[in-house]
């Protein structure tokens, strides 16, 4: 019997020459990644282990509360700066250099395929859309990879999904992720790996499958996986650390469930309040909208700016709506200099702010009041996620946030044009 | 190892992410006593005021889901939560919840806030005293029960390292 892209990977690095569902290893892990909140905790518990830090696999980026938003998270981001000088961890990022923190790992070359990373953040599954499996952890986790290099994972069982077909125009990765949780459910995934392909999922850029990859999360899976191929290589080239090689699903590899769609049924939609999985077509919800965020680990890339600035291009911000954009990364930002993108999003009326998470998860730099409402590019819209519990986030791919800024109301990007 | 947790319930239903259990805006400290005053303050302001040492948590599908932020088990551990009943969990919060040494039983379990209940990790079983209801769960694998006898991954990893030496 052949294995999935997850068993494959699974098994190699933990010196198997093959594994089961529901088998339990223990596996040699490539890096480990913690943030300014997660990683706090975990350096508390590693300076109680008696072995020097495996400085190599260690990644330290603070994203979530920097630039520092209180004395509070001052204190937590310098204890990560702290612990970064005192073990000599090359790969720390401060700000100015860094921005959020799964970007940043698939920029910095850390993310290949056939790789095995763990990080403190739900959103490491990430890095599944370029073959490697990658999975969120806990701090205690972290710190006991930080001593030991290999953590236990019990393998998963795994999903198949198959979009075929040619996509709409404005019809992006966002919106193929929203609707495959909108049908299988926020637990559909639950311990297991997705593994996602088809030629609509070939005909992606990367950018389009790390934010399919970033939301597996929200469907409960463990690992989301895209079969990397030559976009992959060719992203990776000058980029990349160390080698890799690119792991492949056997023919007769076993799923669990197999799940399959027309690329051309699939519309620009949103996720409702207070679940990734409440979906329904953009063109047939009909609220107005107090803030409109684009940015964050799921939607804060070059070509997510892109497609905003496209729809922006001699437009205004809707009067009634406050629009944040967030470029990822220091990459992203300076990238959207260079090809005048903020000057677009400025001319707007839109609010550009450095790379952080803040206010993707509630944290700052854009907090909802009681009853107000917000489209956001980013990937979780819970009861109080980005303020107040009387609330309200829309998710949505770019070009919806952006129609629906223009337009002060959640609006299908066909309606604005271009 | 303690198998046998008996505590009042509280009641909650699908799908509780770990923004509920412990706010973003609170997650500036990993102190459990702090993060313990914050426990679902959103969602059930009452709650931090109320738990009571030994309580346990009696939830729907998907517990623990969202965020893999620790500081969700450890406001609980620190709250006095004895154990988590759920029909099912996310499995970050799972795997946070053990390694940090707070049971976590996936059983489903027809319960009202304040009705005792007791969970028996021994024999897999979970009842609601109130009302003489029990069901049973599945044993938890032998890597994971080892991990639990030894009170979590750091003390395994200690052992692993050798650290006593």
């Amino acid at each position: 019997m052949g294995g999935t892209i997850a068993e494959k990977i699974l098994a190699e690095k933990a010196g198997k020459k093959q594994v089961q569902p529901g088998d339990i290893v223990e596996a040699e892990v490539d890096y480990v990644m913690v943030n300014d909140v997660t990683g706090p905790a975990a350096f508390d518990e590693f300076e109680g282990l008696c072995t020097p830090l495996l400085e190599k696999k260690v990644v330290l980026i603070p994203d979530h509360y920097v630039p520092n938003k209180d004395i509070a998270s001052a204190i937590q981001a310098k204890k990560m700066r702290d612990f970064a000088r005192r073990h000599k961890v090359k790969n720390y990022f401060e700000i100015g250099s860094g921005g959020v923190c799964h970007q940043l790992m698939i920029e910095q070359g850390f993310a290949a395929p056939g790789r095995l990373i763990v990080g403190a953040d739900s959103h490491t599954c990430s890095y599944g859309a370029l073959g490697a499996f990658a999975t969120g952890i806990g701090s205690t986790e972290a710190a006991s990879v930080f001593a030991r290099g290999v953590l236990w994972f019990k393998v998963p069982e795994s999903m198949r999904f198959t979009v075929d077909g040619k996509l709409g125009k404005h019809v992006s990765g966002k919106d193929i992720i929203l609707t495959v949780i909108g049908e299988i459910g926020v637990e559909g995934a639950l311990y297991k790996s997705m593994e996602v392909g088809g030629t609509s999922i070939t005909a992606l850029p990367l950018a389009d499958r790390i934010t399919i990859a970033n939301m597996g999360i929200e469907a409960g899976a463990k690992a989301c996986i895209i079969q990397p191929d030559e976009k992959v290589d060719k992203y990776l080239k000058g980029r990349v650390r160390g080698r890799y090689r690119k792991v492949k699903a056997d023919a007769d590899a076993a799923y669990s469930e197999l799940w399959e769609y027309d690329g051309a049924d699939i519309v620009p939609v949103v996720a409702k309040p207070s679940l990734p999985s409440n979906v329904a077509p953009a063109s047939e919800v009909d609220v107005t909208i107090d803030q409109a965020y684009l940015g964050s680990c799921t939607n804060g890339r070059i070509e997510d700016l892109r497609i905003a600035a496209k729809l922006l291009k001699g437009r205004k911000v809707h009067r009634d709506v406050r629009m944040i954009v967030v470029p990822a990364t220091k990459e992203v930002f300076d990238q959207a200099v260079k090809e005048g993108l903020m000057k677009v999003f400025s001319d707007a009326g839109a609010y550009i702010s450095g790379p952080t998470c803040g206010a993707c998860l509630g944290g700052y730099m854009g907090i909802l009041a009681p009853g107000e409402r917000c489209v956001s590019s980013t990937n979780r819209n819970f009861v109080g996620r980005m303020g107040d519990k009387d609330s309200e986030v829309y998710l949505a791919s770019p070009a919806v946030v952006t129609a629906s800024a223009i337009k002060g109301r959640i609006t299908d990007p066909a309606e604005v044009g271009k | 190892m303690r198998t046998v947790f008996k505590g009042r319930a509280w009641r909650f239903g699908d799908n509780v992410d770990t923004d509920q259990v412990i706010p973003a805006e609170h997650l500036v400290t990993m102190d459990r006593t702090e993060l313990a005053k914050h426990a679902f303050a959103k969602v059930r302001p009452e709650f931090a005021g109320k738990v009571q040492h030994g309580d346990i948590i009696v939830a729907g599908r998907n517990f623990g889901c969202g965020s893999s932020r620790e500081h969700a088990p450890r406001a609980l551990i620190g709250a006095g939560v004895s154990c988590v009943v759920a029909e099912s969990f996310a499995r970050i919060f799972f795997r946070n919840a053990i390694n940090i040494g707070l049971p976590v039983v996936e059983a489903r379990l027809g319960v009202s806030d304040g009705e005792l209940v007791m969970v028996d990790l021994g024999n897999g079983t979970v009842t609601n005293i109130s009302t003489g209801v029990r069901s049973t769960f599945s044993s938890y694998p032998q890597f994971v029960m080892m991990l639990m006898e030894k009170g979590g991954l750091i003390p395994y990893t200690k052992e692993r390292l050798d650290c006593r030496k």
